[in-house]
């Protein structure tokens, strides 16, 4: 770099917030080892005496937030600033920097954003999921563009031998007050780089009146220029001098391995250059690669093609006969029995349902989803003089070096993990199998650069699959139509099972993502967990087990309101009950999405005021046609608040049209409202697509959807013709942000079946909704 | 050895003729603009315009491209109604990951040389067979009006 940085001094690197000792000595110990990484777990099972920390201080590798690690000035005054986390659309290459650039009183004009590379010691936690990229660094990076604006302030001070209170930053430049002489940013960087960073208690965080970038809503994006005229890099855009590139052909089903397979009509293609087997890891196989068969060739184009060439035969181990439709019989015959772990219980629910005036229930269905990020997982490595250099659009950089360190034997300093743009995320991403299936390629070829593309097929074959899942609720009512018991009862594999042999139930990170925090005010809750094994690898998607959580909760809640013919938002206004803070480890929440229950406690005041604005803004209430139909659902997850309400057509022939959409949302304070808003309108086309076209199945162990003809997702013409957003106002910077690339997806399924049973009278309980409208009845 | 004209530039490759033209784009001549998205013609990543026409470029083989003036997302600023595309992209905040962006960008840059003034039935047309995974479809059908100069809805 040719900066003159801030950064000379390294002996503030890795001095976090989080000593490494305590991690590393709790990931030796602790069973589920890698789940940290991949979670943010609260540090559970830390020594008594160390409290428990909360937020971004609770992640692997904490916060940082010192200046001579993210800022650098030249001499010419550009201001570089380097983002940790990584860019999947959300806008975090524009979000960070614009908040460091506006407590730093920087022109952004001549703001660089610089990508760091995954070195969690250096940076803090780089781990892009779970929705906590602005929520856990909007106050770190505040911090630390104000201390850089104050050592500015102080080396000018200096200069000028006036006391520091004579001078102010504003605007790339600091200001003699007295006599108004300025010196620029470029000028001061040098001797601005010699001074301590300022102790946290001296900053002076601007007031939020004075902000120039945060909280306004602006388009402009950091990568948007080179995104319109394809000069961006993504993962699979990476090309290195006497680059060769490879496919695998790997194992279908969990657990296979290549039994034997014949190259030789493989390297006959015109192109191919080498045909080798990979070890795969056996399950649970967490992050690293499943094995396989790896072509390289001299383009994309030859791997392919000598993999269609090859002749494989697989042994296919015990998830052989997976089939996701007898398994779909066994998890509705696991949830309609009592039983199963028990993850929530007030009152008595059995006796009271025994007991209630009334008594209602529905199951519902949820399928695996794949991912299917646009770019499909591709990196490109090399290894050189013993250290292995990679290019991957990864949301866990530092995961990713860590495997590829282990798989190829090599300490962590002799792999570097550089991070491009990545052509989406979704949760795919953050695992690193991909990553290290280059590492090993480029190692087979004698450490020659090797980019390993995944081809659609394998992203949908082989991906991390959203859990599939099977749900019954039974409802109790008094007389008056009052709900008094809730019974929820859910069998769905868990995504521990990729780090830990056959685990049968969900973890806290599951229960807590829209299960067992349910915030509605009934005297009487069991929530029920019963086994379910996984035969496939389970992995986060977007939003995660919230997705069906909230279909079912949230439909079910309408239909309890639609069997008593009561209006939907009345009934489920006067189910939240009055205003109130709840403590999630009052109701059996107490991972609380990593973030202190006190800081975080579920509002149902926020969720009111949600579900009273999106209504209101959709002029709920209003008569429909025949075959049109307004539907509602509201949901908590990620701290945020969400409530939507879709309009449906619904045609005579079961074409479906949604001609607007509206979303409140209350994520706290906003950074960048714009790529709130981008987020929400996004998620709610993802939602569309898993409510009602998208499902992976499975027959004899091996996913059935090839490509986007059979895995479909929402075209333009099915999307939504108007999604509009309504932000509920924050009423300051110091309440804590919520997540916003995730909550956007849960509200959707459920809001879209309750409009279509609005339109129809047909209540849709098994995703994806397909052909049910067209079918008979 | 073939020769292709690409962004108005003459460029020879040494491929099989049966080469798809995305590979050829992507692996020989180094534009990675041009994006995989699914190698069947089903995602319109890859879309690129051959004698003006929108093609799918991983179902397009080398032998095919020749001889034909090739567009890619590395030249479509050069038009102007490419450049007025790109712009109203930039304008409305359309890209969210953007990896899909340059085959929606070739795909209403095409639209637009032929139709000025699209309906939205004309738009959904053009556009359905481009996917984007991170749902900006509401924002493109804006930037298109943007870009033919007819007020955007977003």
């Amino acid at each position: 770099m040719d900066l003159h940085s801030l950064i000379t001094s390294r002996s503030d690197a890795g001095s976090g917030t989080n000593s490494g000792t305590t991690r590393r000595s709790f990931l030796k110990t602790a069973p589920l080892a890698g789940l940290v990484l991949g979670v943010g777990l609260p540090r559970f099972g830390l020594a008594a005496e160390e409290p428990q920390k909360y937020g971004g201080d609770g992640m692997p590798h904490g916060l940082q937030e010192s200046p001579k690690i993210f800022v650098a000035i030249a001499p010419d005054g550009t201001v570089s600033i380097v983002v940790n986390r990584s860019e999947m659309g959300q806008g975090i290459r524009t979000s960070l920097p614009r908040i460091v650039a506006d407590e730093l009183e920087a022109d952004y004009k001549r703001v660089r954003v610089v990508q760091a590379p995954g070195d969690e010691a250096k940076y803090g936690n780089q781990d892009t999921d779970g929705s906590r990229s602005t929520r856990h660094w909007f106050e770190p990076m505040r911090r630390c563009g104000a201390s850089a604006r104050q050592m500015l302030e102080q080396a000018a001070a200096n200069q000028w031998k006036v006391p520091l209170e004579q001078v102010e930053a504003r605007n790339h430049e600091v200001v003699d007050k007295k006599s108004g002489r300025k010196l620029g940013y470029g000028a001061l960087a040098v001797a601005a780089a010699k001074l301590e960073v300022p102790p946290r208690a001296s900053l002076k965080l601007k007031n939020p009146s004075a902000f120039r970038y945060i909280g306004k809503d602006d388009p402009t994006l950091t990568d948007g220029p080179v995104i319109v005229n394809g000069k961006s890099q993504y993962g699979i855009d990476t090309r290195l001098p006497g680059m060769l590139y490879a496919v695998v052909a790997r194992p279908p089903v969990l657990g296979g391995k290549v039994k034997s397979f014949d190259a030789a009509d493989a390297m006959k293609v015109r192109g191919v250059v080498k045909v080798f087997a990979i070890d795969g890891t056996p399950p649970p196989s967490e992050f690293q690669p499943v094995g396989g068969v790896v072509v390289v060739g001299k383009d994309t184009w030859a791997a392919i093609q000598g993999r269609n060439a090859l002749k494989i035969v697989w042994d296919d181990g015990p998830h052989g006969s997976y089939d996701s439709a007898s398994f779909r019989a066994e998890l509705e015959a696991a949830v309609k029995k009592p039983g199963g772990k028990v993850v929530r219980n007030d009152g008595d629910a059995y006796t009271a349902l025994a007991g209630a005036a009334k008594k209602l229930e529905a199951d519902y269905y949820v399928p695996h989803y794949a991912h299917a990020t646009m770019e499909c997982p591709a990196a490109t490595a090399r290894i050189v003089n013993g250290k292995c250099e990679v290019w991957a659009p990864s949301q866990s950089p530092q995961a990713a070096r860590e495997r590829v360190a282990k798989r190829l034997n090599l300490t962590e300093d002799k792999v570097t993990v550089n991070v491009t743009l990545l052509g989406g995320g979704f949760g795919r991403k953050s695992k690193a199998d991909f990553v290290v299936e280059a590492a090993l390629a480029s190692k087979e070829m004698g450490g020659a650069p090797v980019k390993l593309t995944w081809t659609r097929e394998d992203d949908l074959h082989n991906d991390y699959f959203h859990t599939v899942s099977a749900q019954h609720l039974e409802a109790g009512l008094d007389s008056s139509g009052k709900v008094v018991a809730w019974l929820h009862r859910s069998a769905e594999p868990t995504i521990l099972s990729i780090f830990a042999p056959d685990p049968k139930t969900l973890a806290p990170f599951e229960l807590g993502l829209g299960l067992t925090g349910m915030p509605y005010q009934i005297p009487n809750v069991r929530i029920e967990n019963p086994e379910a094994v996984a035969h496939t690898r389970i992995g986060w998607l977007r939003s995660v087990n919230n997705i069906q959580h909230a279909f079912a909760a949230q439909s079910f809640i309408a239909e309890i309101a639609q069997a008593q013919g009561k209006d939907h938002r009345d009934y489920l206004l006067e189910l939240l009950g009055p205003d109130r803070n709840i403590d999630p480890r009052k109701i059996s929440e107490p991972w609380n999405h990593g973030e202190s229950p006190e800081r975080y406690p579920i509002s149902t005041g926020r969720l009111r005021k949600v579900i009273e604005r999106v209504t209101k803004e959709a002029n709920w209430g209003r008569k429909l046609p025949k075959g049109q139909g307004l539907g509602l659902a509201a949901h908590y997850s990620f701290v945020t608040y969400m409530a939507a309400v879709i309009e449906v057509s619904v045609a005579p022939n079961g074409e479906l049209t949604i001609p607007r959409v509206d979303v409140a949302v209350d994520c706290g304070p906003m950074v960048n409202p714009d790529r709130v808003r981008s987020q929400i309108e996004g998620a709610c086309v993802m939602g569309l697509s898993q409510a009602v076209v998208s499902e992976i199945t499975f027959k004899n162990g091996r996913a059935e959807q090839d490509n986007f003809h059979q895995f479909e997702i929402v075209r333009m013409n099915a999307a939504p013709k108007r999604i509009v957003v309504h932000f509920i106002p924050s009423d300051s910077y110091d309440m804590p942000l919520g997540g916003v690339g995730e909550p956007g997806v849960p509200v959707v399924a459920p809001a879209l079946m309750n409009a279509i049973h609005a339109a129809t009278g047909k209540r849709i309980r098994r995703l994806p909704l397909r052909d049910q409208l067209s079918a008979p009845v | 050895m073939t020769t292709l004209q690409i962004n108005g530039k003459s460029m020879n490759v040494d491929a099989p003729a049966e080469t798809p033209m995305l590979w050829v784009l992507r692996d020989h001549l180094g534009l990675t603009g041009t994006k995989f998205g699914c190698g069947m013609a089903l995602c319109g990543a890859c879309t690129v315009h051959l004698d003006g026409e929108p093609v799918r470029s991983c179902q397009t083989p080398l032998s095919v491209a020749a001889g034909k003036k090739i567009t890619t997302i590395e030249g479509v600023g050069a038009t102007r109604v490419g450049k007025a595309v790109q712009n109203a992209w930039l304008a409305i905040g359309v890209p969210q990951c953007g990896y899909c962006q340059a085959g929606q960008i070739m795909s209403a840059a095409a639209l637009l040389q032929k139709t000025p003034k699209p309906s939205d039935t004309e738009i959904e047309g053009a556009m359905s067979g481009n996917l984007c995974r991170c749902g900006t479809y509401t924002r493109i059908r804006s930037a298109i009006k943007v870009a033919a100069g007819m007020k955007g809805d977003a």
